[in-house]
């Protein structure tokens, strides 16, 4: 479970995080969506400890991360842009990886899911968006995580590839995981998430299921109705 | 730390600028031999090159390394591992392999030509010593200042003057107070001001220890009443050695607060 309590954080003079509250119980597919801008990624990476909060309190199960490192030894991070040491092959980045989390890891099945055995001698420098992208998808599911953190996993793949992704993240929640995922795909939202956390200015502005989401803005299609919670949004603002 | 010091390391060792470096000594030591024809002669000339370029190849590569390896060190943030460990790895991977270029380039060829049977073996070790000690130092600063600067091209301008500003600036400065004051007791104030430069104390220190001490004029004996001492050595080396622990120490408390 992830407790985030008056989270802020802000870059300068822009406020990204602004007393953001939420709890992410465990098991379940969560998908954290917003506006460009709206601090998704930096609520990602302040869990995960990359970006240091202002002030605030996050912890996982019941311990706070703070100044701490060892919990991300139980999160699988696939980070935004796939950014590798150009200088370094594929298969040596996935021994790399795997001797500093010394962690048993399976990755020949993944290998051969996305038809990774060409690149494997292959210097990253080298590699196109989308095959850099599966490798970045690669060492996120190899290890067995109970927390996994997908920062807009769908960027640069092929239609095939997000097939796998899909399957890929629904055996990981039948395995009782708990998954965040950022996207600006509302198909692919709609598709695999058991719950909504809808980012607005730095505040949790909706939590809770599509259903709940649709019902709630009175629009039949998710897309539209993630549309109308953000006009809402400019509603509210005015009557303040 | 220690495997990210291996992979920082092994990534350094395998990129051409190691070798080049090593290269670079090695020659360099070859040639001033041959030109020479005398180990101590040779440290000397040595040690004037060492003073300028070892303080600006470890600044330039400090700076380069952090900033090209800006990927893997986020690729390492998410990963179990203690932040600190993560800085402390790459940098004294740098260091290491840059002292290791230095020690080998230079060591081959003096040892070749029968360092070992000579006087001049402490001299020359001095100078190694001083060498490695400005490689961490400088490596250190470099990194202080990468990691300090988001925009390379401003962090790249601050390292190359602040090499400048210790291997040049802060001589003519020296000097002009020096001509300055010159109806005072200076020899206080120029040893002090020595201790806040580590180019210049690593030079007075092989200068001292070479016996070429006439060289420095009036202050000389000062200077050889203090550096010729084993205190003298002594204190110099912490200084040294002070240069290298705060810019480390800061290193990691930056890193600390800093986000990626």
């Amino acid at each position: 479970m992830i407790s985030i309590h008056s989270l802020y954080k802000s870059f300068g003079q822009n406020k990204v995080l602004n007393a953001l509250d939420v709890t992410i119980q465990e098991g379940g597919i969560f998908a954290i969506l917003g506006p460009n801008g709206s601090g998704k990624t930096t609520l990602i990476k302040s869990i995960l400890g990359m970006v240091i909060p202002d002030s605030g309190e996050i912890s996982i199960n019941d311990v706070s991360v703070r100044e701490s490192w060892k919990y991300r030894q139980k999160i699988n991070y696939m980070p935004q842009i796939a950014q590798f040491p150009g200088n370094l092959r594929v298969n040596e980045l996935i021994r790399m990886i795997k001797d500093l989390r010394q962690k048993p890891a399976v990755e020949a099945p993944l290998i051969n899911k996305f038809n990774l055995e060409p690149f494997l001698d292959k210097k990253l420098s080298t590699l196109s968006g989308g095959t850099k992208q599966k490798v970045n998808i690669l060492l996120a599911f190899m290890f067995d995580s109970p927390l996994l953190i997908l920062d807009e996993p769908t960027t640069g793949l092929d239609p095939a590839s997000l097939i796998i992704l899909k399957e890929m993240i629904h055996r990981e929640r039948q395995a009782g995981k708990t998954i965040l995922v950022t996207s600006h795909i509302m198909q692919f939202v709609e598709e695999i998430a058991d719950e909504i956390i809808y980012l607005l200015e730095g505040k949790i502005y909706f939590k809770g299921s599509i259903a709940e989401l649709k019902l709630k803005t009175s629009q039949d299609n998710f897309e539209h109705a993630i549309a109308a919670i953000s006009m809402n949004k400019e509603e509210s603002w005015v009557k303040y | 730390m220690g495997k990210i010091l291996k992979y920082s390391f092994f990534d350094l060792m395998r990129s051409r600028w190691s070798y080049v470096y090593f290269i670079f000594y090695l020659a360099l030591g070859f040639m001033l031999l041959f030109l020479n024809n005398d180990l101590s002669k040779a440290v000397i000339t040595m040690m004037n090159v060492i003073i300028v370029l070892v303080p600006l190849i470890g600044t330039i590569f400090g700076i380069m390394y952090y900033y090209n390896s800006r990927e893997f060190t986020e690729l390492l943030l998410a990963q179990p591992i203690k932040r600190s460990n993560i800085f402390l790895g790459q940098y004294l991977g740098v260091a290491v392999s840059l002292s290791l270029s230095l020690v080998l380039g230079l060591g081959i060829p003096f040892v070749l030509y029968g360092l070992f049977q000579s006087n001049a073996i402490w001299d020359f070790s001095l100078l190694l010593i001083t060498g490695a000690f400005l490689t961490f130092i400088f490596t250190a600063l470099a990194f202080n200042i990468a990691l300090s600067n988001e925009n390379k091209i401003k962090g790249f301008g601050y390292a190359v003057l602040l090499w400048l500003f210790m291997a040049v600036i802060f001589d003519g400065l020296f000097l002009l107070t020096l001509v300055m004051f010159e109806q005072y007791p200076l020899d206080k104030f120029s040893l002090i001001a020595t201790m806040f430069n580590p180019i210049d104390l690593s030079r007075i220190l092989i200068l001292l220890k070479l016996d070429i001490s006439a060289l420095l004029g009036y202050t000389g004996a000062v200077f050889k009443q203090f550096f010729g001492t084993n205190l003298g050595l002594f204190t110099s080396l912490g200084v040294l050695v002070l240069w290298t622990v705060l810019p480390v120490w800061r290193l990691v408390w930056v890193s600390k607060k800093k986000d990626f």
